[in-house]
């Protein structure tokens, strides 16, 4: 996933500026930053704002509706399964619950120690191979609770 | 001539180790100093056998699967590279039953190709349709596409060439092409398949109806949970601006199309067709009120063909091989063939393109070779989140758009997810109005909040509190919600809902347990809670 930068308003507005004047640059803007800084810090609204003509809510509410930006940064790893109908009926729950009590976290929550953001998601396109989840970007299936505590520990080696 | 040895790069067969097996067949290769070449081909699409290695021989592929890193080194000394015995052989890939009994042709070359390789696409039959299309009129292309009665595969089956048409014949100094790749319906994943299989096709589709409707732009909407595809389609997209098939002179025919890729953010809504314009426009992805349909107003306020991946993947070969060959597939009102997509608890997941008609029971038990788990199968949810739970006693439907209509259920994208008898059905609807809570787009009130007063409902019956009167507000509820919805997300999340009560009764009558509810439900896109507090207009 690459490390994330630390918010650089310099920076951002750069970036902004490169993207602005394709059509429909919000979302491409938004994303580009996100994956920049890990999150999408609050002091770029205004410039985001300036360089579209566009209210700071109108800004605002865009962050708002979609469930993948963030106005805070996340976790080293961000393990995202899958809670969907195929998953559910390969008994996605049970290893989901695993997962949360091995944590201590419940769905959406990052472990204090900032390693890991646990995420539930509605479906990654693997429902022949259910349970799925997604692990720092990379998709995996057939996630027994067996094998969710292997990637688990295999990213906590690794980090 | 070096032998091919073929491991997919397919998200799904990447999930279950075959980028690992694929470096463990080149280290191998080096170490033996072989004359072999490694290609990553797309999946074929039986997934339970992924990862699925093949090898080419004078007699065809071989198949062996599933290859294990462990079991490389002795695929080696066995003599896999001339085809030899093997406990994982396979034998001819054409041949394994699941494959044999197919008929692929929007699939005809994923899995067997290069997805990246423009020169693959082109030797497999690649740009036939953009070349015929090319010789004639926008009028006769429509009317191709018309006449193959191709329907949208995207789940709601509006017959693709009136929406071409209505582009056609609406003027405008710009119109758009937009390819709805948000493929968020649980138990899909051809669309995944195929830009990552073939991302050709979809490109030489797109091009086609530009050149069709006269749009010189297109766009595809991918959903954030795809980044695997979506890296596949800006490569293979580079890839054809270079070789001249994108850009302003589309295979030296002078037309233009210009081709980007944009990706979601992670809401179910976009994949709604409005919602996704809005989107696309960057703005809140709330659905718009039709008329105007986006054929006359889409993106940026300009006439856009809106269709999905499959949809748009189909026109290359109805092009190239005519609508007489296409419609001669299938029944009755759906022509053609459909992706049908088997998934959840069944032995063979995978996918299988056929002729519409093929019954429910034959996908499953023919084909998918009956549950994982072994168990008795229980329900089946036919066409994502928004579609019917169907017992036992319905898989004798047929796979037909009025089929299902006719019993209250949804063809949908052609996913089937199967469950066994572990499954609770009053779960299952409480889940489906939770998912509409956290998924609305809050422009409707029914959905907005039916969903979360829906959930609240299925609480009470399942807690069995004056069960009788809440199970007819839940009925009386799903009745608004289906009448006072302007999308199909509000419009038909009564679908799984009252499809569990009709078919599953007892699931609603067990006594009381302990607790209510389902476990922890914290969490960003979990908790309506949460959801309350971060969405204004709850």
């Amino acid at each position: 996933m690459g490390n994330p930068k630390a918010w650089d308003a310099d920076r951002a507005l750069t970036r902004i500026k490169e993207l602005a004047s394709q059509p429909g640059a919000l979302l491409p803007i938004l994303h580009t930053l996100q994956d920049e800084f890990g999150y999408i810090d609050k002091a770029a609204i205004p410039l985001i704002a300036s360089e579209l003509n566009l209210s700071h809510a109108e800004v605002h509410g865009v962050i708002s509706f979609y469930h993948d930006f963030r106005h805070s940064p996340r976790g080293k790893h961000v393990l995202k399964m899958c809670r969907a109908e195929a998953c559910q009926s390969m008994g996605c729950e049970s290893m989901i619950r695993h997962v949360e009590k091995r944590f201590g976290v419940h769905l959406g929550e990052t472990t204090e120690d900032r390693s890991f953001t646990v995420d539930a998601v509605y479906c990654l396109g693997n429902c022949a191979l259910s349970p799925a989840v997604m692990l720092d970007g990379k998709l995996y299936g057939r996630v027994s609770r067996e094998v969710a505590d292997f990637l688990i520990d295999s990213a906590q080696r690794h980090a | 001539m070096s032998v091919k040895v073929y491991v997919p790069c397919d998200a799904a067969a990447v999930s279950v180790g075959a980028d690992a097996v694929a470096k463990a067949i080149a280290a191998e290769i080096a170490a033996r100093r072989l004359n072999v070449t490694l290609v990553r081909n797309g999946s074929r699409g039986m997934f339970w056998l992924e990862p699925l290695v093949e090898v080419e021989t004078p007699q065809g592929r071989i198949a062996y699967a599933p290859v294990s890193v462990d079991s490389v080194a002795g695929l080696f000394d066995a003599g896999f590279l001339e085809g030899k015995p093997h406990a994982l052989r396979l034998g001819l890939t054409e041949e394994i039953p699941f494959l044999k009994r197919q008929e692929r042709l929007t699939f005809a070359r994923c899995g067997i190709t290069d997805p990246l390789s423009l020169s693959d696409y082109v030797s497999h039959g690649g740009y036939r349709g953009l070349e015929r299309a090319l010789k004639l009129m926008p009028e006769t292309i429509v009317e191709e596409v018309t006449n193959s009665g191709l329907r949208g595969r995207g789940g709601a089956g509006f017959p693709t060439g009136i929406k071409w048409r209505t582009v056609l014949n609406t003027p405008a100094d710009q119109k758009y092409i937009v390819c709805n790749a948000d493929e968020g319906d649980s138990g899909t994943y051809a669309d995944r398949m195929i830009m990552e299989g073939d991302p050709f096709v979809l490109i030489e589709g797109m091009t086609i109806a530009g050149i069709a409707v006269d749009a010189t732009s297109g766009y595809i909407y991918i959903r954030s949970e795809y980044p695997h595809a979506f890296r596949t389609l800006r490569r293979a997209i580079a890839t054809a601006y270079e070789k001249g098939y994108l850009g302003e002179n589309v295979a030296g025919s002078g037309k233009r199309f210009d081709l980007d890729v944009r990706m979601g953010a992670g809401a179910y809504i976009c994949g709604e067709e409005t919602s996704l314009l809005e989107s696309l426009e960057g703005k809140r992805g709330q659905i718009r009120f039709k008329p105007p349909l986006p054929a006359i107003s889409g993106l940026f306020g300009k006439p856009t063909v809106i269709n999905n991946v499959i949809s748009l993947a189909t026109v290359p070969i109805i092009l190239d091989k005519g609508s007489e060959y296409y419609k001669n597939f299938g029944m009755g009102k759906s022509r053609g063939t459909l992706t049908i997509q088997l998934a959840g608890n069944i032995k063979h997941g995978g996918l299988v393109e056929k002729a519409f008609g093929l019954s429910l029971r034959d996908a499953i038990y023919e084909f998918g070779g009956g549950t994982a788990s072994g168990r008795p199968l229980r329900a089946v949810q036919v066409g994502g989140p928004l579609g019917a739970y169907f017992p036992e006693s319905l898989l004798d439907t047929p796979l037909d758009y009025e089929a299902f209509a006719e019993r209250k259920g949804m063809l949908g994208h052609g996913g089937i997810v199967v469950f066994d008898d572990t499954v609770d059905l009053a779960h299952q609807a409480r889940f489906a109005m939770e998912f509409c809570a956290v998924e609305s787009c809050g422009k409707c009130t029914p959905c907005r909040l039916g969903s979360t007063r829906g959930v609240e409902v299925i609480d009470k019956i399942v807690a069995d509190q004056d069960r009788a009167q809440n199970l007819e507000l839940l009925d009386d509820l799903c009745g608004v919600l289906t009448d006072g919805s302007l999308c199909a997300l509000g419009g038909l999340i009564p679908y799984p809902v009252q499809s569990a009560i009709r078919h599953f009764p007892e699931d609603f009558y067990k006594p009381a347990p302990p607790t209510p509810g389902n476990g922890s439900s914290k969490g960003s896109r979990k908790a309506l809670g949460e959801a309350e507090e971060t969405r204004p207009w709850h």
